[in-house]
């Protein structure tokens, strides 16, 4: 066991915890917190793939602007401060059901693909990767349609946005 | 070494949570908050996929950071959406809103 | 390695030669080693703090034309101690109703935000936490987790008013963070690197001359960012108690009070960093410790100011404040980037006929750039002058001279 397979077991053991925690808390803002220990728990992972970038803006993006928007529309949207009643609702056996027989299926189809247990190829130029990811996503042959169309997904959204949750002046 | 198969597999899991999540929870919010986790276990599959087939190039990532500003895009609109139909209907509670059931 | 080029790393392999005389395996004394070394600046930015509330409080009472506490020690340097022992030994009150997990976890998110940026801010080119190649962003990532930390304190304080307060708190911190990144682009992209050594290494000369505009962008950002005034409507006694903290007594308001101080010493330190050129001096590579007292030296000059702006402004309200971010800082911070790409690519493009040599070129480059924002200065002015509120001339209408009203008709008859 190396000291990367451990840290992968004990994020991912914390992670998956968090996870579960997520969807089955009562309370809605503790279920926003342990969102939040997920998403750290992936920034983790992130770093171990050599992706460090992507962390931190897992951090910045999600932790530091999502989950507050979470936190924020729990605050604007309960009339009391406790949660009341059960927070499943009657067919959640159903819904385990099928989340399991989706995770055998995809178990399934992966355990029959030969490259399942591959293990990493050596990365020559760590460091690199940030300038090349920024000139791919301007550069016309590379990426940069789906760039500019992602911006005017979000310039969109946040109009939406914007409009739908302003408040109406009489 | 840690491989592909452990990475693969923690997503799997992940996502079925979410999906399990988005089934089963009441509250619209934590129907948005599943979403959330299933969106983040596509990217670790993203990544992982990048940095175990083809390290070289960069279409991982860029294909990330674009589910990446979807998935926020996405949440943003969708509390919005549940804010407004809160001062509506004063509950976030999704089998309420069902004026549009046949 | 000896110890003058490099004490960091001379340091650290002393003590892995007396691990492995222990009898440890490498992989523990990395760990071990690693963890001394944030355990000691963790502790490093906390004894920093001492000697900031100090010199705040001296600060306060020199502008204030009275001394500032000079009972407890010579000029009063140990008066910080018998505060912490003050705060440690208040009691705890914790309000009932409170989300216990959630009311303890929040001063300690606070504390950490402000920690953990710590890790990549170099004191010398070879003494930094960690050189991460995504440093700049990584200062962004920690601070949005100090926003997290002051709406948690308020929701979990079961308090009305702590819940408003954290609101607003929270508004204006997510608010400013917008263009303090973008303001933190400009650096990176005249230093060509986001990692925060990397961009000290390439101020030959400092960004502040560069980029100015940036600068002042920057250091309001990061100023409304902590709270301090004139932007301390986070914690304005006189308006909402004490906001997300009102609930807070004991140790858990002194770390908020501690956080506040060391965010207010951390931003002195990156605006340092970042435009005013860090460790950089004369002979600062050569002897390291020599950069480190550079740093300190431009650090206390921006906390100076930081502390002259404290004291004698007034605060903003927060509508002010609101439109302040999004009507003038966030347009003028993405107009001074795309003006900085433009004039950066253009002097790429027309350096090689120009025939500079080796030393001048990157003051010329700061030239350009200079005047580049001074242009973009001067417009901006026009543009302020021309939203002037108008003074309106008011024509006043005759006065009705005073007359007695006439007696009613039934009091005459």
């Amino acid at each position: 066991m190396t000291a990367q397979q451990i840290i992968f077991l004990v994020v991912a053991a914390v992670t998956l915890i968090a996870g579960i925690s997520v969807v089955t808390s009562r309370n809605l803002i503790h279920s926003a917190l342990w969102l939040i220990l997920t998403l750290a728990g992936v920034a983790v992972f992130y770093v171990l793939l050599n992706a460090g970038f992507f962390a931190v803006i897992q951090v910045v993006v999600y932790i530091g602007a999502i989950a507050i928007l979470f936190i924020f529309a729990v605050m604007l949207t309960r009339r009391v401060m406790q949660d009341t009643g059960p927070q499943s609702n009657s067919y959640w056996w159903l819904g385990a059901l099928i989340a399991l027989l989706l995770f055998a299926g995809i178990a399934l189809i992966f355990t029959n693909w030969q490259g399942f247990k591959a293990l990493p190829p050596v990365m020559l130029d760590q460091s690199g990767k940030l300038v090349q990811l920024g000139l791919s996503l301007v550069s016309p042959d590379k990426y940069l349609l789906p760039f500019e169309l992602a911006s005017v997904l979000l310039v969109a959204g946040m109009i939406g946005a914007i409009y739908v949750a302003g408040e109406k002046k009489q | 070494m840690i491989p592909l198969s452990w990475y693969l597999t923690f997503a799997a899991i992940l996502f079925c949570i979410g999906l399990y999540g988005v089934l089963v929870r009441k509250n619209a919010i934590a129907i948005l908050m599943s979403i959330e986790l299933m969106l983040n276990s596509v990217i670790i599959n993203l990544i992982s996929f990048w940095r175990y087939r083809a390290p070289e190039g960069i279409s991982g990532q860029a294909f990330a950071i674009v589910v990446f500003a979807v998935a926020a895009a996405e949440v943003s609109v969708g509390l919005a959406l549940i804010i407004s139909i809160y001062r509506r209907r004063k509950s976030v509670v999704a089998e309420d809103m069902n004026l549009m059931k046949w | 390695m000896n110890f003058i080029s490099d004490p960091v790393a001379f340091i650290a392999d002393l003590l892995a030669k007396l691990l492995f005389r222990i009898g440890l395996s490498q992989i523990q004394v990395t760990v071990v080693s690693e963890f001394i070394g944030a355990f000691l600046l963790g502790v490093f930015g906390f004894s920093l703090v001492i000697f900031t509330i100090w010199l705040e409080r001296k600060l306060y009472g020199r502008i204030q034309d009275r001394i500032g506490p000079n009972r407890v020690g010579p000029w009063g340097i140990f008066q910080t101690f018998p505060d912490m022992i003050k705060i440690f030994t208040k009691e705890y009150i914790t309000p009932v109703g409170a989300d216990k997990i959630v009311y303890n976890l929040a001063p300690i998110l606070s504390v950490s935000a402000v920690l953990l940026t710590w890790a990549v801010i170099p004191f010398a080119p070879t003494i930094v936490g960690t050189d991460l190649n995504v440093g700049v962003i990584y200062l962004m990532a920690v601070g949005s987790i100090g926003a997290l930390g002051i709406i948690l304190a308020g929701w979990s304080s079961n308090n009305k008013y702590s819940l408003i307060g954290a609101f607003r708190a929270v508004a204006q911190v997510v608010s400013y963070e917008v263009p303090m990144i973008l303001a933190l682009l400009i650096p990176v992209l005249l230093g060509q690197s986001m990692g925060v050594n990397s961009l000290v290494y390439a101020q030959k000369v400092w960004f502040i001359f560069l980029a100015p505009v940036a600068a002042f962008i920057f250091f309001t950002s990061c100023m409304a960012e902590t709270g301090r005034a004139p932007f301390d409507l986070l914690e304005a006694e006189s308006e909402i108690v004490a906001g997300y903290q009102t609930e807070y007594s004991g140790l858990k308001f002194g770390m908020f009070y501690v956080g506040e101080f060391l965010h207010a010493f951390t931003i002195s330190a990156l605006v340092a960093t970042l435009f005013l050129g860090g460790w950089r001096g004369p002979w600062a590579q050569q002897v390291p410790i020599l950069g480190v007292a550079w740093f300190f030296m431009k650090t206390f000059l921006v906390y100076f100011v930081v502390v002259l702006i404290r004291i004698s402004m007034p605060r903003l309200r927060i509508d002010q404040m609101l439109n302040f971010n999004w009507k003038f800082l966030t347009p003028l911070a993405l107009v001074m980037l795309i003006v900085t790409a433009f004039v950066e690519k253009g002097f790429l493009l027309i350096s090689p006929d120009l025939g500079l040599t080796d030393s001048a070129l990157p003051w010329v480059r700061a030239g350009v750039h200079l005047f580049s924002n001074l242009v973009v200065v001067l417009i901006t002015i026009q543009i302020l002058k021309s939203h002037r509120i108008k003074a309106v001339r008011v024509v006043a209408k005759p006065r009705p001279v005073a007359v007695a009203p006439e007696p009613p008709a039934s009091v005459i008859s």
